[in-house]
């Protein structure tokens, strides 16, 4: 039997590296000044770049370094962490879907591309708000060599300043992946939407009008692989958010005083506190576990802990935020106060890809009804 | 060499598996406590304590011990396989929980030579059985307020007073014993004495207590005058406290050192979602109704949630914000768990879920007796309240309560 949760040296230090760097580069004043931000932090990508992180999950061939998704896992736990605003998971999920539904081709003209720090998003949800990937209402018809496309696609992240977005689109009533050029995208069919997480650069795409060469069909359609990346992803991310909302939590309850005497000391404030933290610990071991499993190529016993990881998680999160809001009192209503960045955070993680009712749900199936 | 080991483990768990396939007990004819703090009758103690010891005979237990004291000098990973294999055979489990998890790691540690000669081999075997007395009626998770008094008369002290919650008093020859010896002091964790104290001495009087279950397993202990030699003292006067949170320790999983074997019958998710496949509500099993499904797949995620904590937490650099987050707070999670667990077991059941242990109840009550008896993970070795204190102020780092 292989090991419940590996971590390789590689990992260690990516954690290590990625715990410093964004640390200091997403300072909770840097985090505030970029809230509702018009562009990406430039300067910032270039490093990220530079660092290699966009080509953690690449294949060697295409010029990354091969490590696998599961490498990529403690970047992102860091960047939750610290609450970074920043269009790398969204890059890395088009890489991953580049790598496992592209053609040749595709994946030799891009992947080399997103390594070295082109944008890459993800254009999935519609405005019903469904979580179901392959049930699309936006379609792609073929006219004259080239594909028309036709719909609207909601929480596409940094889609201005993305080189590409990959869409889901019905071709022939078939759920398929196409990949749409920034100069595709006429200015006007770009909207910004205002959503809860002030960190995201969010925006909705109207695809009508747009129409892009056959060829950027992607050759498959492995939408289990886009769920996977962005199960992992965000289940990172909601782990690393977890542990800041503790530290945020915990610096208050060790400071603020309420009839004489510091507020930490409350056992209605710390028993909580140490739920959030043993739900932190919980959901951060499902993580790491499923990130075992998906190198291994262990998809099913991956399918089962990447829900679990992001139904845990989602709960905890969503409640370390709303109790780090509840524990700062009057301070903790106010817009100035680090909580409800916390709980803005907590609730864009939670109802991206599946609530923690929606993964259960998916879950029931698999572990009650198998036979044998 | 890693191979050669491999095979060399492979081939002892197919050793131990094909023994204890041969020489478990067969099924009584009464039914089994599942810890050793529900062992209610003398015919459910002997069957007990015969079995720990044909376990030991056979050297499937202590096998980590020193061999001069009666273990076998094996390294630990050998011991764990045992103890898997019994758990995964769900083989009933070794009563003298206290001397083998706590009392006997707690004398290897910081006993005498002649402590570790006199007690560890008769712990493993089962010829002397070992209680505790931390708690008392006025001192629950309060240790440091314990009150019943050791005074020195020359050779010996003589206690005088009450411990509560011992379980297998009435069976046990010796008691991990924390008493005052001084109420002086700068604090009141100063005046605390430890002992390893006999108990079938005059003026010690287990008195056993009926549980909420309706069932015995727990005595309160009576103290009159009872003279017990001097040399019982562990270390010196006023280490009480010390040596008694070393032994929590133990008694909390947080440091190793036990002697292996189970020390309760497992009760996994895995049993309740089997028992969610034979249990009726409205006519239907009660796997198919939709709001138990979502219940039983939390608690399915909770559980594997926390066994996967232990394997995360052996990697140094997937702990470094809280890293006594997973060992200190074994005890709290494992033991909510069980309760929960135990409480959706019996909202299984449709009306019968109001039955208690009787012939009607579904598998005899047994659901219902377990979540009475799950309390007993929940407050003893101090309560979660007190354990969500512990975690909060040592782990986080928030001031006391």
């Amino acid at each position: 039997m292989s090991d419940q949760i590996a971590f390789s040296e590689e990992q260690a230090m990516l954690l290590d590296t990625a715990t410093e760097f964004c640390r200091k580069h997403s300072p909770i004043e840097t985090v505030r000044a970029r809230l509702g931000a018009d562009q990406i932090d430039a300067a910032t990508w270039q490093e990220i770049t530079a660092l290699g992180w966009l080509g953690i999950n690449v294949a060697e061939e295409f010029g990354g370094l091969g490590l696998g998704l599961s490498c990529v896992v403690p970047v992102a736990e860091s960047m939750g962490r610290y609450l970074m605003g920043s269009p790398y998971s969204g890059a890395i999920i088009a890489s991953e879907c580049l790598a496992t539904s592209g053609s040749r081709t595709q994946k030799e003209e891009w992947l080399p591309k997103i390594v070295s720090g082109a944008i890459g998003s993800m254009a999935l949800t519609e405005p019903n708000g469904s979580w179901l990937l392959d049930e699309i209402g936006a379609q792609a018809v073929e006219r004259a060599d080239r594909l028309e496309l036709s719909g609207t696609k909601c929480f596409v992240t940094d889609a201005d300043t993305s080189d590409f977005c990959i869409v889901s689109v019905n071709v022939e009533a078939q759920a398929r992946l196409v990949l749409v050029k920034r100069e595709q995208i006429p200015a006007g069919n770009l909207h910004r939407e205002v959503v809860i997480d002030e960190t995201r650069r969010s925006y909705q795409l109207d695809l009508d009008g747009i129409t892009v060469p056959l060829d950027q069909l992607l050759k498959g359609s492995d939408f289990q692989a886009i769920e996977f990346a962005s199960l992992l992803l965000l289940s990172a991310e909601i782990a690393g958010g977890l542990v800041g909302s503790i530290h945020t939590i915990v610096e208050y309850l060790n400071t603020r005083k309420a009839f004489d005497k510091v507020i930490g000391s409350y056992q209605a404030l710390k028993h909580p506190t140490v739920k959030i933290l043993l739900d932190l610990e919980a959901m951060r071991s499902h993580l790491y576990h499923a990130a075992t499993r998906l190198a291994e190529g262990n998809t099913d016993e991956a399918e089962v802990a990447l829900r679990m990881a992001k139904a845990h998680g989602s709960a905890a999160f969503a409640f370390a935020g709303d109790r780090a809001v509840q524990f700062h009192g009057g301070f903790g209503f106010t817009y100035d106060c680090d909580a409800q960045l916390y709980l803005r955070r907590a609730l864009w993680c939670q109802y991206q890809f599946g609530d923690e009712a929606y993964h259960r749900h998916l879950l029931e199936p698999m572990l009650l009804d198998q036979t044998g | 060499m890693t191979n050669t080991t491999d095979i060399e483990l492979n081939e002892f768990r197919e050793g131990v598996s094909a023994w204890f396939n041969e020489n478990k007990p067969s099924v009584p004819g009464f039914l089994l406590p599942e810890t050793f703090m529900e062992v209610g009758t003398d015919l459910q103690f002997e069957f007990l304590r015969d079995w720990q010891r044909k376990v030991y005979e056979a050297g499937y237990l202590g096998m980590a011990w020193p061999e001069e004291y009666g273990g076998r000098g094996m390294p630990q990973v050998f011991q764990d396989i045992a103890t898997q294999e019994m758990a995964s055979q769900r083989l009933p489990f070794m009563p003298n929980t206290i001397g083998l998890n706590w009392a006997g790691p707690l004398i290897l540690k910081m006993g005498t030579e002649e402590d570790k000669q006199k007690y560890i081999k008769n712990i493993l075997s089962a010829e002397d059985i070992w209680c505790q007395g931390f708690s008392e009626p006025e001192a629950g998770s309060d240790l440091g307020n314990s009150q019943c008094r050791a005074v020195r008369d020359g050779d010996d002290y003589v206690i005088n007073g009450s411990k509560i919650w011992t379980s297998l008093g009435t069976y046990a020859k010796y008691m991990i014993l924390l008493a005052r010896t001084s109420s002086s002091g700068a604090n009141k964790y100063a005046g605390l004495s430890y002992f390893l104290a006999p108990m079938q001495v005059e003026g010690i009087d287990p008195k056993p207590i009926q549980k909420l279950t309706g069932e015995y397993g727990f005595c309160q202990t009576y103290f009159d005058d009872a003279r017990i030699p001097a040399d019982c003292l562990m270390g010196s006067e006023g280490d009480g406290w010390n040596i008694a949170m070393v032994t929590l320790t133990f008694e909390r999983g947080a440091t190793g050192g036990q002697a292996g074997g189970i020390a309760t019958m497992e009760l996994s998710i895995n049993d309740v979602v089997e028992l969610s496949r034979r249990a009726m509500r409205n006519g239907k099993p009660a796997i198919e109704d939709p709001h138990i499904r979502s219940q039983l797949v939390q608690l399915m995620t909770e559980s594997r949630g926390n066994q996967l904590m232990s394997a995360r937490a052996r990697i140094p650099a997937l702990a470094t914000d809280w890293p006594a987050a997973v060992p200190m707070s074994g005890k709290l999670r494992g033991s909510e768990l069980k309760r929960r667990m135990c409480q959706l077991a019996v909202s299984l059941q449709g009306a019968n879920g109001a039955r208690f242990v009787s012939e009607e109840a579904i598998d005899g009550g047994k659901w219902q007796r377990s979540y009475f008896n799950s309390f007993s993970g929940t407050i003893g070795g101090g309560t979660s309240e007190i354990q969500h204190n512990i975690v909060g102020e040592r782990v986080l780092g928030l001031p006391k309560s």
